[in-house]
């Protein structure tokens, strides 16, 4: 098992493929986290579905690719249709435990992400699939380390995506409204925001960006029914470490959750992935635990 | 009826019909058996997800870990476990009745025990987490758990372990395990419903309702939550042992850790029947498992989409489960006073 560590010391070349895997990946991971920190910080909704949301995006561009269309231009697809599935979510079960206490919406969320992926596999089947992109394998440092063009296509389409958001935000009159609703949603209604509105619009929109999430990891690794509790946890580890409206934060933990589990898939084995993304999970939450016992006082 | 007699009624009648049912229903003897296993899990969780607030998604940990360890100890007891493991059921060791019933007994003790242990270690790291926190760390818990165990070699791997066979014919068999776990859901039952009794139950419901304040009142919270798990892990720990064997073969993700079906069906089992009351968990999973075993296989693959519906609907509306809404519909019958004077009468009150 320690072996592989080994290597990394010996061929130091080996580090870089390593890294600049993580760092690819990340840029997905960071992105569904981001919508993730959107909707808790807004309407104070832990979305266990987050993961599944992801999957759906990718099976959307996986069915358009069967059909002929390119991923890439089932990006906007996705985006556009899991938007709609987003505010449907929320008009029908969302909006019913938004306002009650926090497990509520965790386990309504949680029931919504076990409908969403047996529906997944009843309509696809367990099998992993992938959407195939067409693009060629370039190869760097003498072909020791290899990247696939379509992570660096997928990578750069993250980033817009996330600029995107956040000039959303910033500057739209609904991302001011949101971001009103987040400060105080009494205040925000009192000026005459339409909170309900606002709650559903920022659910729809996290679906969005989960769905082009998705998209993105049907290109560049695999998607399967089962995954998206992998997602989930991923979003939840990032936003926990990074904290909430804190976006270089997201970004950060996100690049780094991704390196930090390749290198971890190569040292220790394929098989204990998700054991490390949730082993970062608990640290994270312990290490939160432990940072809040020193504010605290005790009685003893 | 008044409350005396139904009182009498539950606690004969069901103990009574627990006793007869296996030969009044014998080809439904595991049905029935794997029906107590149920209201052991949905009575445990209560205990911290009802009673102290805490909900937790990963439960089903202290059961995965009491069906391998209690795997471990019974083959231990006679042939090398490493050995025994990576043969994956090739090599079959006849157990001779005294060496199995000693294996079983130790192995389901040693079940709880871990149980125990694994409650304490656990719980200093994971009580001190509030609400979602809490929720979500145990759920990855779980996750992690059967993952780890997939990749353990001498436990089986994800290929699982062949448990020892039982020494006798197969009636025998499905009759001593369906009494097992009888007497152990009864058991869980009678010491979880002895504690909410006394002051244990007391702080724990303290702790559910502002656990700041009943901090300030001088309880030593921490130590509260950690006995209120361990006594949930003790229970699982043992159940995990008793069905691991029932079923015979175990293997780390659908069967040891199942946190999808068996470590949601906890969480659902009580929401049905009504969180943080004694008898809910048990009507509650009573109802769900009679339903589930009657519809399961008329669903074709459509069940386990069901069962997020279920779970949906039921958070969604109606939250406060079947005894929860008796309850505010008629509070006099469960003991609890409701007061009906105005807010002026209470003013009153208060200034004297």
């Amino acid at each position: 098992m320690l072996a592989n560590l080994d290597l990394l010391f010996q061929a130091p070349i080996l580090n870089v493929q390593l890294l600049l895997d993580g760092l690819l990946i990340g840029a997905v991971f960071a992105l569904s986290a981001y919508g993730l920190a959107l909707v808790w910080g807004v309407m104070n909704v832990k979305n266990l579905a987050q993961g599944d949301f992801v999957i759906m995006g990718g099976y959307i561009a996986y069915s358009l690719s069967e059909l002929g269309v390119h991923p890439i231009v089932g990006l906007p697809v996705a985006a556009v249709g899991m938007f709609a599935f987003g505010w449907i979510i929320y008009k029908v079960i969302i909006s019913r435990v938004v306002h009650k206490d926090l497990f509520t919406s965790l386990l309504a969320t949680f029931g919504l992400s076990l409908l969403l992926q047996q529906l997944l596999n009843l309509v696809y089947g367990p099998d992993v699939r992938t959407a195939d992109s067409g693009f060629a394998v370039r190869n760097l440092f003498g072909g020791f380390v290899t990247v696939a063009d379509i992570k660096l296509v997928s990578f750069g389409l993250a980033a817009l995506l996330a600029v995107g958001v956040v000039v959303f935000m910033k500057k739209s009159r609904m991302g001011q409204a949101i971001r009103a609703t987040a400060q105080d949603p009494r205040a925000a209604r009192v000026l005459g925001i339409d909170t309900e509105r606002v709650y559903a619009f920022t659910y729809a929109l996290n679906a969005a960006i989960c769905g082009a999430a998705g998209v993105l990891v049907s290109m560049i690794w695999v998607i399967q029914p089962f995954y998206g509790i992998g997602f989930s946890i991923r979003s939840f580890v990032i936003v926990t470490a990074a904290g909430l409206g804190n976006l270089p934060g997201v970004i950060i933990s996100g690049l780094g959750l991704g390196v930090l589990e390749q290198f971890a898939a190569f040292i220790l084995g394929a098989e204990l992935q998700i054991f490390t993304v949730v082993s970062a999970l608990l640290l994270v939450l312990i290490w939160r635990q432990i940072e809040q016992a020193r504010q605290r006082q005790v009685v003893r | 009826m008044s409350a005396v007699t139904s009182g009498w009624l539950l606690y004969g009648g069901i103990p009574l019909v627990g006793l007869i049912a296996p030969f009044v229903f014998p080809d439904y003897t595991f049905q029935i058996a794997v029906l107590w296993v149920m209201i052991l899990f949905a009575q445990t969780w209560d205990v911290l997800g009802g009673q102290m607030g805490y909900n937790s998604l990963g439960n089903i940990l202290f059961f995965g870990a009491g069906m391998y360890i209690s795997a471990v100890v019974q083959i231990a007891v006679v042939y090398d476990v490493g050995e025994y493991t990576s043969a994956f059921g090739a090599i079959r060791v006849d157990f001779t009745p005294g060496q199995y019933y000693l294996g079983l007994a130790l192995g389901t003790l040693f079940a709880g025990l871990g149980g125990i242990v694994l409650a304490v270690l656990l719980g200093l790291c994971f009580l001190g987490m509030r609400g979602p926190y809490f929720a979500i760390g145990t759920l990855g818990m779980a996750l992690a758990a059967g993952e780890f165990v997939s990749t353990v070699q001498f436990l089986g791997g994800g290929g699982g372990i062949s448990m020892p066979v039982f020494p006798g014919d197969p009636g025998v068999r499905s009759k001593f395990f369906y009494f097992s776990c009888f007497l152990l859901a009864v058991l869980a039952f009678a010491t979880v419903r002895w504690l909410y009794g006394g002051r244990f139950g007391l702080a724990i419901n303290a702790i559910r309702d502002d656990e700041d304040k009943a901090e300030a009142m001088g309880l030593h919270t921490m130590r509260y939550k950690i006995v209120a798990w361990t006594v949930a892990a003790f229970f699982l720990g043992m159940s995990g042992a008793l069905y691991g064997n029932m079923i015979g073969f175990i293997e780390p993700l659908e069967v040891a850790f199942p946190t999808t079906t068996f470590g949601i069906f906890m969480v659902a089992m009580c929401l049905l029947g009504g969180k943080g009351t004694l008898w809910g968990p048990v009507l509650g999973a009573t109802l769900f498992h009679v339903v589930k075993e009657v519809t399961w296989t008329h669903l074709l693959g459509w069940q386990w989409v069901a069962l997020g519906a279920i779970i949906i609907v039921n958070i969604v509306f109606f939250q406060q489960g079947i005894l929860g809404w008796a309850r505010e519909r008629w509070p006099a019958r469960f003991g609890v006073v409701v007061d009906r004077r105005g807010a002026g009468e209470r003013q009153g009150e208060r200034a004297r």
